[in-house]
C-alpha cells in the first residue's frame, strides 16, 4: 500500500457524515448476513418448521372429535393461523438470539465502532430477521395448500403483506428481549415464561370467549373472565383473528365470540410492530452496558 | 530484543516527532476515566503522528484497556479530550470512527461467512459499497496475502490467518489511526513476526499505529513507547532513549535469596539494587563492581550478567515496581 493512497483516503474522509444511502446500504448488508448464516446453518431451517408442523398434526389429530368453535371449523382448520403464527415466532424470535451470538463472538463489537451508528443495525437484524421468517411461514403455506388442507384465496397478497408486518413485529419483540441479555440460556426462559404463553393466549390454540367488562358470564369463571380479558389485551389476538380471515374467508368470524372488524385488526398490528421497533430501538440507544463486552 | 530489531524502528521516525513537521493524526490531552469508585486514567497526554507504532505497555490494570476502549469511542470521554483527525470523538464520534481502524484483542471475525464475505460487510458498515468496495477489497486481500483464500469460510482459517484478516478488515476504509488491543495475543511466535512485518510496512505507509500491548518484546519493536502505571502515564519516548535513561550497561544477579542479598548489597558495598523477576538488577558503574559483588554475595550467587538494559528496567525505575504483566504475558 502505498502512502498516496492513504493521503487520498484522508481527503476524501474529511467530507461529513455518512450519507442516508450508506445507512441503507450497511442496513441492507447486515440483513443479508442473516439470511446467509440463516441457511449454512440448515438445524435452524429444519428446526424452525418442523416442530409447528409436527404440532399442527399431532393436535389437530387428536383433538379433532373435541373441540368445536363458533366459526364451524374444525380443529386443524382453526389451528392452521395458529400454527403458521407460530413458526413466524420461533423464526423471528430465533434469528434475533443471533444478537447474542454476535456479541460472544465478537462480531458485534465491530459493528458497534463503526460510523453507521445503530439504527441501521437495529433495521438489519429486524428485516433481516422477518425475512427469514416470512419465507418459512410462505413454505408452510405452500406446503398445505399442496396436501389440501387450505386452498389459497384471492386475499393471498393481504394474507402475506400481514405476516411480513407480524414478523417485523415479532423480530422487534426478540430484539427487545436479546439485546440486554448475555446468555442463550437466559433467552429460553424468557421463551417459555413470556413468549409461548403470548402466543397461546392469542386465540391460536383455544377460541377467545365472549367477555363483558362488568364481570362473569353465564357460565363463566372469574379465572375464564381474567383470561379472556388477557387475550383480548394481547395485540397478537387481533393479527391471528385476521389470520384466520384471509386464510380462510368462509368462515363466519362474526359468530365467534370475539370478532373484531379488518380494520381494527390491521391497525392494532401495525401499531405493535411499530411500538415494538421504537422499545427495541430506544433500549439500543441508550444501553451503554453492552459495549463494554470483551 | 536485538539491536537490528531496534534500528529498524527507530527508523521509521528518527526521533520522537516534533509537531513542527506533521500534525498528529491522534490527539489526547488531559484524559481522565473513572469507573465507580476506581480511577483507571487520570491526566493522560499523547500524540500519534503518521507513520508511527506507538505502544502502550503496561502491567494488566494499568488503564491501558480503558484508554483503548475510550479512543475506539465505545466509552464516552468523561474528563478531556481525544482528537482524531481534528474531528473531535467526543462530540462526533460517528465522525471519528470513519477514520480509525479497530481490531480488538477477542475477534470479530463472522466465522460463519467467507473472508470476501467478511470485508463486503465490513465495507457496508463504512459506508462503502459497489464496484468501489470489490475493488478495496480485493486490494486488501492481496496486500494481506488472503487471494487464495477469499472464499474459504473464516471458521477454517488458522490464528494467523485470522489476525490477517482482522487486520484487512481494520485497514478496509484506509483509516488515519490504526487501534489494536493486544494484538498479538493468542498468536504463535512466526504469526507475531508476521503481524509485526504488516504493521511495520503500514506504518511506512503513512498510518499510525497505535497498539496496547503488556509484552516488553513488543514494546521494544515499536517506534516510540508509552508506559502505563495505575493510570498515569510514567514514560513517552523511543525504546532506546528509554534505554539510555538507564546508564550503558546492567547487572543482573541470581541468588538464593534476592531480598536478603538486597540487603547485604547495601549495607557492605553501598550498592542499591532492584528486584525484577526474582533477580537483582543494578547500573553498572564500573567493571570492579562485579568482583565486589562476588565477594559480597559469596556461595549464594548463582549467576551474575552483564548486558544492555531492556524496558522492563526502565519500568521499574519508573515506577519502583517490578513490571508484573510479562509473566501473564507467558502464560496466556
Amino acid at each position: 500500500m502505498s502512502s498516496l493512497n492513504i493521503q487520498s483516503a484522508r481527503t476524501v474522509q474529511s467530507s461529513t457524515r455518512l450519507s442516508i444511502s450508506a445507512h441503507y446500504g450497511a442496513a441492507w448488508m447486515l440483513a443479508k448476513r442473516e439470511w446467509m448464516r440463516f441457511f449454512r446453518q440448515r438445524n435452524r431451517v429444519v428446526a424452525a418448521i418442523a416442530q409447528p408442523v409436527l404440532f399442527w398434526a399431532l393436535f389437530g389429530t387428536g383433538l379433532r372429535g373435541s373441540f368445536e368453535s363458533g366459526g364451524g371449523e374444525s380443529f386443524s382448520q382453526f389451528f392452521l393461523p395458529g400454527t403458521v403464527a407460530l413458526i413466524v415466532l420461533f423464526t423471528a424470535i430465533f434469528a434475533t438470539i443471533s444478537v447474542i451470538e454476535d456479541r460472544r463472538e465478537g462480531f458485534m463489537q465491530a459493528v458497534l465502532v463503526s460510523p453507521i451508528g445503530r439504527f441501521p443495525v437495529l433495521i438489519g437484524k429486524v428485516l433481516g430477521g422477518a425475512a427469514i421468517a416470512l419465507a418459512q411461514a410462505v413454505a408452510f403455506l405452500v406446503l398445505t395448500y399442496l396436501v389440501g388442507a387450505a386452498s389459497p384465496s384471492s386475499s393471498l397478497p393481504a394474507l402475506i403483506l400481514l405476516l411480513a408486518i407480524m414478523a417485523i413485529a415479532m423480530c422487534s419483540l426478540g430484539m427487545i428481549v436479546a439485546w440486554p441479555m448475555e446468555s442463550t440460556q437466559g433467552f429460553h426462559a424468557i421463551m417459555m415464561l413470556g413468549l409461548m404463553p403470548m402466543w397461546l393466549l392469542a386465540g391460536t390454540f383455544f377460541p377467545i370467549a365472549s367477555w363483558q367488562l362488568a364481570g362473569p358470564l353465564e357460565g363463566q369463571t372469574w379465572a375464564q373472565w381474567i383470561l379472556t380479558a388477557i387475550m383480548r389485551a394481547n395485540p397478537l389476538s387481533y393479527t391471528v383473528i385476521e389470520l384466520r380471515r384471509q386464510m380462510n374467508p368462509t368462515i363466519d368470524i362474526a359468530s365467534s365470540g370475539f370478532h373484531p372488524s379488518s380494520l381494527v385488526c390491521w391497525v392494532v398490528t401495525l401499531m405493535a410492530a411499530g411500538l415494538a421497533m421504537v422499545i427495541a430501538w430506544r433500549l439500543m440507544r441508550t444501553s451503554h452496558r453492552v459495549d463494554t463486552i470483551v | 530484543m536485538t539491536d537490528t530489531l531496534s534500528k529498524r524502528s527507530v527508523a521509521n521516525v528518527p526521533d520522537a516527532p516534533s509537531p513542527g513537521q506533521t500534525n498528529p493524526v491522534c490527539q489526547v490531552t488531559g484524559l481522565y476515566h473513572q469507573y465507580d469508585n476506581h480511577v483507571a486514567l487520570k491526566d493522560v497526554h499523547l500524540n500519534v503522528y503518521p507513520g508511527e507504532i506507538v505502544a502502550v505497555l503496561g502491567p494488566n490494570g494499568s488503564g491501558k484497556t480503558t484508554l483503548f476502549r475510550l479512543l475506539c469511542t465505545l466509552m464516552p470521554v468523561q474528563r478531556g479530550m481525544i482528537k482524531i483527525d481534528d474531528v473531535d470523538a467526543s462530540k462526533s464520534p460517528l465522525e471519528a470512527r470513519q477514520r480509525i481502524g479497530i481490531i480488538f484483542q477477542a475477534p470479530s471475525l463472522d466465522v460463519q461467512l467467507t473472508v470476501t464475505e467478511n470485508l463486503i460487510c465490513q465495507g457496508a458498515l463504512y459506508g462503502l459499497g459497489g464496484a468501489a468496495l470489490r475493488e478495496r477489497c480485493d486490494t486488501m486481500l492481496r496486500h494481506f496475502g488472503l487471494a487464495d483464500r477469499s472464499d474459504d469460510l473464516c471458521k477454517s482459517l488458522s490464528g494467523g490467518l485470522k489476525r490477517r484478516v482482522e487486520l484487512a478488515k481494520g485497514m478496509l476504509h484506509q483509516p488515519s489511526v490504526l487501534l489494536l488491543d493486544e494484538p498479538s495475543t493468542g498468536l504463535d511466535p512466526s504469526a507475531r513476526m508476521a503481524l509485526w512485518a504488516e504493521l511495520e510496512q503500514l506504518a511506512t505507509g503513512g498510518v499510525a499505529v497505535l497498539l496496547t500491548t503488556h509484552l516488553m518484546e513488543e514494546a521494544e519493536r515499536a517506534s516510540r513507547v508509552m508506559m502505563l502505571d495505575a493510570g498515569r502515564k510514567v514514560a513517552d519516548s523511543t525504546p532506546s532513549a528509554l534505554r539510555d535513561t538507564l546508564g550503558s550497561n546492567v547487572i543482573t544477579i541470581q541468588v538464593e535469596d534476592p531480598e536478603a542479598a538486597q540487603v547485604q548489597l547495601r549495607e557492605s558495598i553501598e550498592l542499591s539494587t532492584q528486584i525484577i523477576d526474582g533477580r537483582l538488577s543494578a547500573d553498572l558503574t564500573s567493571p570492579e563492581m562485579v568482583p565486589r559483588i562476588m565477594e559480597t554475595v559469596g556461595d549464594h550467587l548463582q549467576s551474575i550478567t552483564v548486558g544492555k538494559p531492556e524496558l522492563e528496567h526502565a519500568f521499574t525505575k519508573l515506577t519502583g515496581k517490578p513490571f508484573v504483566g510479562r509473566a501473564a504475558g507467558e502464560t496466556s
